[in-house]
C-alpha cells in the first residue's frame, strides 16, 4: 500500500515536472467534419510550439458554437456559417465571432461503378432523396430500385447535403443511414443500385461520382463555387485573434495546414 | 493477534463493497437514465414517443416517433430466435444426451468461444461478406437488412441458449431418465416424454436470456441492419432497430437538447425490454429449481 502512494506521488511529480506551467491553453469544439483537420493541424502545429496546449473536441457545429457564445471554448469549428440568432446571442454575451475560412468541402453524389448513370440534376437528386424517383429507369438507367443512402440526421455533412441539396425537405425513411462517409462509400461500391453521398476525399473503388447539373466534383470545382454541393468550412475566433490563437490560425490557413486539410480529404484553400 | 484480527475486518470490509459496488452501478445507470430519459415527454407524449411512426429528430420541428426502431427491435430479434432456437437448444440436446465424452469434450468449448467472438467481428463479417452474398443469392436490392442483421444476431446468442439449455439438461436427475428406461421407454421417447418436459422451463430461461441478448446487442445490428427508420414489412428491408439508433446519433446530439433526452428515453425502453426479459427468465428458472428439487 505504501509502495503504491509512493508511485502514484512520484508519477505525479514527474507529471507535473513534464506538464510546462507556462502553456496557453486553447479549446477548440465544434463540427465533426472540421474536426480530422483541427485535430491533425493542432497536432502538428504542437509538435513545432511546445508552449501551446491545444484540446479539440467534436460536438457538432451548432454545440461548438454554442460554447463558444458561452465563452467556454476558443475556437469553434462550424461546417456552416453561423446563424443571425447565434450572432445576437454571442453580441449580448460579449463575443464577437469572427469567421476564418480553413479548407472547403465538396459533397459527391456516388453511385456504384456499374450504373451506366453518369449525370443527373439537383432536381432528380432532390426527387430520389424525398422519395419521388425510385427506380433508375426513371433516370435513364436500367430497371433497377435505387437504394438510397443517407448519413445519419446528425451528422454535420448531412446536414450540409439537406440544406443544399433536398432545401430542408425530409429524406426518405426508407432509406439506409450510414454512421460515416466510408461506410457510405463502401455500401455503394458494394450495390450495384445505391446512390449516396460523400465528401469528395472518400470515393473509393467500386463506387463513382456523378455531374450535378453537369459539373464534376473536382478540386477546381469546388474552389471555384461552380459545382453545386460545395460549402466553405469556418472556424469561429471571438475577434481578431492574437498570440498562441493567431499563430494555430495563421498556421491552418498557412499552405502546411492547407496540406494538411487536403490530407484529410477537404479542399484547400490553394 | 489484534492485527489478524484487524485484517480480517478490513477484507471484510472490501469484500463488502465490491459486492455492494454492482447494486450501486445499477441504481446510479438507472437513475441517469431516468433523469436524462424523462425530460423529453415534456415536448411530446409518452404515446406519441412510443406509438408515432416517424423518427426525425433533428428536423424543425423534429419528429421523435420510436414504434419503427421499437419494430425493428423485435422484428431482428424475432428473425434471431429462428436461428438461435434450433441451433442452441439442439447442439444442447446432443451435446447432454447423444455426444460421446470426446466430442462434448471439444464441441463445448468451441461453441463457448463462440460467445467470446467481439461483435464488432461479427458485424464486420456481415457487412463485409455476408451481405453482398445474400445480395446477389437473392436478388434483393441491399443485403444490409433485417434477414442479415437476425442471422448474425442468431449466431451470436447460440452459445447462450446453447450453455443455459444444456445446464438445465443437465439438472434434470438422473433417476428420471432411469426411470422412463426401466418402464420400458426407448431413448428417444425418454427424450421427448421426460428429459424435455422436466428441463421445459429451463430451456424457456435460456432462449428467454437469448432474446435478451439479441435485442440488447449493438454494432453487428448497427453495422449489418442498414439503419433506415421504417416500419419493417420484411425481412429483406433495412430497418433500425433501437440500439442502433442510440450508438449512432449519441455521438453527435447536443447535450442535454431534445434529441439527447430522446436517445436516454430509447435507452430506457430498452431497459424496461430487457429487465422484464430478465426478471421472467429468472422467475421460470427459479421454478424450474424447486420442480426438480434443487435449491431455490
Amino acid at each position: 500500500m505504501k509502495n503504491m502512494l509512493k508511485i502514484v506521488f512520484l508519477g505525479l511529480a514527474v507529471l507535473a515536472m513534464f506538464r510546462p506551467c507556462y502553456a496557453e491553453r486553447i479549446v477548440i469544439e465544434g463540427s465533426t467534419t472540421v474536426l480530422p483537420i483541427a485535430q491533425a493541424a493542432a497536432e502538428e502545429f504542437m509538435n513545432n510550439e511546445s508552449d501551446a496546449n491545444i484540446t479539440v473536441r467534436g460536438g457538432g457545429s451548432g454545440v461548438g458554437i454554442a460554447s463558444f457564445i458561452d465563452g467556454t471554448c476558443d475556437i469553434a469549428d462550424s461546417s456552416r456559417a453561423i446563424k443571425d440568432t447565434e450572432v445576437d446571442k454571442a453580441v449580448t454575451n460579449g463575443r464577437d465571432p469572427k469567421a476564418h475560412v480553413v479548407a472547403m468541402d465538396g459533397i459527391a453524389i456516388v453511385v456504384n461503378s456499374s450504373n451506366p448513370v453518369s449525370a443527373l440534376t439537383k432536381k432528380q437528386i432532390k426527387g430520389i432523396y424525398t422519395g419521388a424517383i425510385s427506380n433508375w429507369s426513371q433516370l435513364g438507367g436500367p430497371n433497377q430500385k435505387i437504394v438510397v443512402i443517407s448519413r445519419d440526421t446528425s451528422s454535420g455533412t448531412f446536414e450540409a447535403f439537406a440544406t443544399l441539396a433536398l432545401d430542408g425537405a425530409k429524406v426518405r425513411p426508407d432509406a439506409l443511414l450510414q454512421a460515416s462517409n466510408q461506410a457510405v462509400v463502401s455500401t455503394v461500391a458494394r450495390t450495384p443500385g445505391a446512390i449516396g453521398y460523400a465528401g469528395l476525399g472518400f470515393i473509393t473503388e467500386g463506387s463513382k461520382a456523378v455531374t450535378v447539373d453537369g459539373v464534376m466534383p473536382t478540386k477546381e470545382t469546388v474552389l471555384l463555387g461552380k459545382y453545386a454541393f460545395s460549402r466553405p468550412l469556418f472556424m469561429y475566433t471571438n475577434g481578431s485573434p492574437a498570440g498562441v490563437l493567431k499563430k494555430f490560425i495563421d498556421f491552418v490557413k498557412s499552405p502546411e495546414g492547407q496540406k494538411i486539410a487536403e490530407e484529410q480529404g477537404f479542399v484547400g484553400l490553394k | 493477534m489484534i492485527f489478524l484480527r484487524f485484517k480480517e475486518k478490513v477484507y471484510k470490509w472490501v469484500f463488502t463493497v465490491l459486492a455492494f459496488a454492482s447494486l450501486a452501478f445499477l441504481v446510479g445507470i438507472i437513475i441517469v437514465l431516468f433523469r436524462e430519459g424523462l425530460p423529453i415527454f415534456r415536448k411530446v407524449s409518452l404515446l406519441s414517443f412510443l406509438f408515432g411512426r416517424q423518427w426525425y429528430p433533428t428536423y424543425n420541428p423534429p419528429d421523435f416517433g420510436i414504434l419503427p426502431l421499437i419494430l425493428a427491435s423485435i422484428w431482428v430479434t424475432l428473425g434471431a430466435l429462428f436461428i438461435c432456437v434450433p441451433l442452441g437448444v439442439g447442439s444442447a440436446l446432443y451435446l447432454n444426451e447423444l455426444a460421446s465424452f470426446r466430442q462434448r469434450s471439444i464441441l463445448k468449448p468451441v461453441i463457448e468461444i463462440l460467445a467470446s467472438i467481439p461483435s464488432i467481428v461479427y458485424g464486420f463479417f456481415g457487412m463485409a461478406i455476408l451481405a453482398p452474398y445474400l445480395q446477389n443469392l437473392l436478388h434483393i436490392p441491399v443485403g444490409l437488412c433485417a434477414f442479415s442483421a437476425s442471422l448474425i444476431l442468431g449466431i451470436m446468442a447460440t452459445p447462450t441458449v446453447c450453455s443455459i439449455a444444456e445446464d438445465a439438461l443437465s439438472y434434470v436427475p438422473r433417476a428420471f431418465r432411469e426411470a422412463s428406461f426401466a418402464v420400458g421407454a426407448n431413448r428417444w421417447q425418454t427424450l421427448t416424454k421426460v428429459v424435455i418436459p422436466a428441463a421445459g422451463s429451463g430451456i424457456s430461461t435460456a432462449i428467454i436470456l437469448g432474446m435478451s441478448r439479441a435485442i440488447g446487442e449493438t454494432m453487428t445490428v448497427l453495422m449489418v441492419a442498414g439503419g433506415a427508420a421504417v416500419i419493417p414489412h420484411s425481412f429483406f428491408e433495412p430497418v433500425r432497430p433501437m440500439t442502433a439508433a442510440i450508438a449512432a446519433e449519441m455521438g453527435e446530439a447536443p447535450v442535454g437538447g431534445d434529441h439527447y433526452n430522446a436517445l436516454f428515453a430509447i435507452a430506457l425502453v430498452l431497459f424496461m425490454i430487457t429487465f422484464i426479459f430478465n426478471i421472467v427468465a429468472e422467475i421460470i428458472s427459479r421454478r424450474f429449481r424447486i420442480k426438480l428439487g434443487l435449491s431455490g
